[in-house]
């Protein structure tokens, strides 16, 4: 018989991440499934009653947490330790958590201390025969594997925003506390602060529907024979203003500050999408001036809908990959795009 | 404060990420067809951490860096023939599978072993350093393992800066969600750094270091540790290609406007 365990972290505001609630979702699911499983929910957090309350209608039967000032912050030293006694309190054999960048840092640390095994990047988890199942993917997107194994505990880190967050209602839940006692060298790390940039410089948006991606051809000779980089970053910046989309970009574009070539200064590896940047989930992709063929295409293997704008029709990138790909000059479409959105605004 | 760290960055070898990739089932599990056929390069994460190791051992003299790296012996000599033209380093080799379907904790542990293993290892100067994720099972697990089996606490993932203060603490720069950095003040070493990109530009080709660097990295290679994984526990039931191709529409003939409007009208659908 399994015993599930949901790990989640609070926020900042003492709320749970929509990433919790997909955790959540997928562990939901799993208990439903086997039977006779056990469902628990584990916080970590400065104070959990309101996150453990905000989820209240969750088929758990226990809540157990680690609480105080110590671990409100994301820290390896605090975080597993805190992790490790939930485990080992609920006695969990399969371990649900979010893959958050405050998880994802001590999940496999963690199974080592519990004498488990990890898997990170979890994109689906299915019962078959009563046998547990998870899907990832390796060489960077490049194929599905789906695996399970003997050995437990076994924790997986759910990626967010691969599954649906659960709906479960709030109330009044009852939170057991763990008690953990850290050595002074579990503190010898202190987070003090997190650098951002303006609300309004700040292009990557995780929540955002669209997903802009500006390739290197933005910053390239056009038909004058001249580049126009300040044109080119006007029209972007203005785009991304007016629809709220996330920005990613092409290596190449990144790469070419360090090449001595016209850059677009808002740009950074943060924006990085592909085989060496990120691979971020949103609903609808477009994509501009972006060229190459199948390993730099995996930055949106998981844009649902894809749209793409090159002078080339036979572009690698776009055809067979994308669902519209429009033969044009992307400095003329995005001037009209900007201008409509300006007008509809 | 200056202090010399002894350095050792954990990277291995990935098919170059140009290659096309196929899965195949082996009587070990899933593998990469012609793997062995397939050109090699450093992976590009553990490359930066390479990079960024170098540049630190420069400012703090008396620093020294390892590259500590677990592959197929005749791959990784023919990668390391490239970079050890980039920076200085003193080779660690273990001669064993750097396929992305292996277990981490496997790796993890024979990593940590050779880390032991280093003459003169002082933990109260050492920096793990490696790549946060590698580009072939890209789990971010390897380096927490390791840094769990040498019995260090302060670890950090997606590192782009790494700064020594005056007090002998570190600084350092963690990326997390939506586009933001993490500040941490680390008290010192050891600790495990998994870097993402950093900022340091991949250094030209220098072909005296490498000269320099291959004294020690050929027998290095020579006395690589074969390395075998028992690979229990973990079991593959699919390893599949996703399905890539889509009927993509073609729109040649329309003017700037009107892709304009059907793009507005679709973003806003």
């Amino acid at each position: 018989m399994e015993t599930i365990l949901v790990l989640a972290h609070t926020e900042a505001d003492g709320s749970l991440a929509k990433s919790a609630r997909e955790a959540l979702h997928t562990a939901a699911t799993l208990h439903k499934a086997l039977a006779a499983a056990k469902f628990i929910i584990g916080l970590v957090g400065e104070n959990v009653q309101a996150a453990a309350n905000s989820i209240a209608a969750c088929p758990a039967t226990r809540y157990l947490a680690v609480t105080g000032a110590d671990f409100a912050q994301s820290r390896y030293a605090t975080d597993a330790a805190a992790a490790e006694a939930l485990c080992k309190a609920g006695q969990a054999t399969i371990i649900i958590v979010p893959a958050t960048a405050r998880w994802a840092r001590v999940l496999s640390g963690v199974a080592h201390r519990l004498g488990g095994c990890a898997d990170t990047h979890v994109t689906g988890v299915a019962v078959a025969n009563g046998t547990i199942t998870a899907n990832r993917w390796y060489y960077r997107q490049r194929m599905e594997g789906t695996l399970t194994r003997a050995q437990r505990p076994w924790l997986m880190g759910i990626d967010p925003g691969s599954q649906a967050p659960c709906n479960c209602g709030s109330g009044t839940a009852t939170v057991e506390i763990v008690a953990v006692a850290l050595p002074d060298a579990a503190k010898r790390t202190v987070v003090t602060g997190i650098r951002e940039p303006k609300a309004d410089a700040q292009t990557i948006r995780p929540d955002a529907a669209l997903l802009f991606v500006t390739g290197a051809g933005w910053t390239k000779k056009q038909a004058d024979g001249q580049t126009h980089v300040p044109e080119a970053e006007k029209l972007i910046l203005d785009f991304l203003k007016k629809s709220r989309a996330s920005l990613g970009s092409s290596k190449s574009l990144v790469d070419l500050g360090g090449e001595g070539q016209a850059v677009l200064p808002f740009l950074s590896h943060l924006n990085q999408v592909g085989q060496t940047g990120a691979t971020p989930r949103h609903a609808k992709g477009l994509s501009t001036c972006c060229h190459g063929e199948e390993p730099h295409t995996v930055g949106w293997r998981f844009v649902n809908e894809r749209r793409a704008i090159s002078l080339d029709p036979n572009c690698g990138w776009a055809r067979g990959k994308a669902d519209v790909l429009y033969v044009a000059d992307a400095f003329q479409v995005m001037s009209k795009v900007n201008e409509l959105l300006a007008a509809n605004a | 404060m200056s202090i010399a760290y002894q350095i050792v960055v954990c990277g291995s070898i990935v098919p170059d990420p140009l290659q096309t990739l196929e899965p195949i089932a082996s009587p070990t599990g899933p593998a990469l067809k012609n793997e062995m056929m397939l050109p090699a390069v450093l992976d590009p994460w553990a490359g930066h951490a390479l990079f960024e190791a170098a540049n630190l051992a420069k400012q703090l003299p008396g620093s020294k860096v390892w590259l500590v790296s677990l592959g197929p012996k005749a791959k990784l000599q023919q990668v390391m023939m490239t970079i050890a033209q980039k920076v200085p380093f003193e080779l660690i080799a273990l001669d064993g599978p750097a396929s992305g379907f292996t277990d981490a904790a496997e790796t993890a542990a024979a990593l940590a072993a050779a880390i032991q293993a280093i003459p003169g290892l002082d933990k109260s100067r050492l920096l793990v350093f490696g790549g946060w994720e590698s580009a072939s099972r890209g789990a971010g697990a390897t380096l927490q393992l390791v840094g769990e089996r040498l019995g260090i606490l302060d670890q950090f993932q997606g590192v782009d800066e790494l700064k020594p203060q005056a007090d002998g603490s570190l600084e350092i720069l963690e990326r997390i969600e939506g586009g933001r950095h993490q500040i941490s003040t680390c008290s010192g070493a050891p600790a495990v750094f998994g870097w993402a990109t950093g900022h340091l530009p991949e250094p030209k080709n220098n072909p005296q270091l490498g000269m320099l660097n291959m004294r020690t990295v050929m027998p290095a290679l020579q006395k690589a540790k074969p390395v075998k994984f028992a690979g229990t526990g973990l079991s593959f039931s699919a390893m599949t290609l996703p399905k890539q191709t889509r009927q993509t529409q073609i729109v040649k003939d329309k003017s700037p406007d009107a892709i304009a409007r059907e793009i507005v009208e679709w973003i806003k659908k």
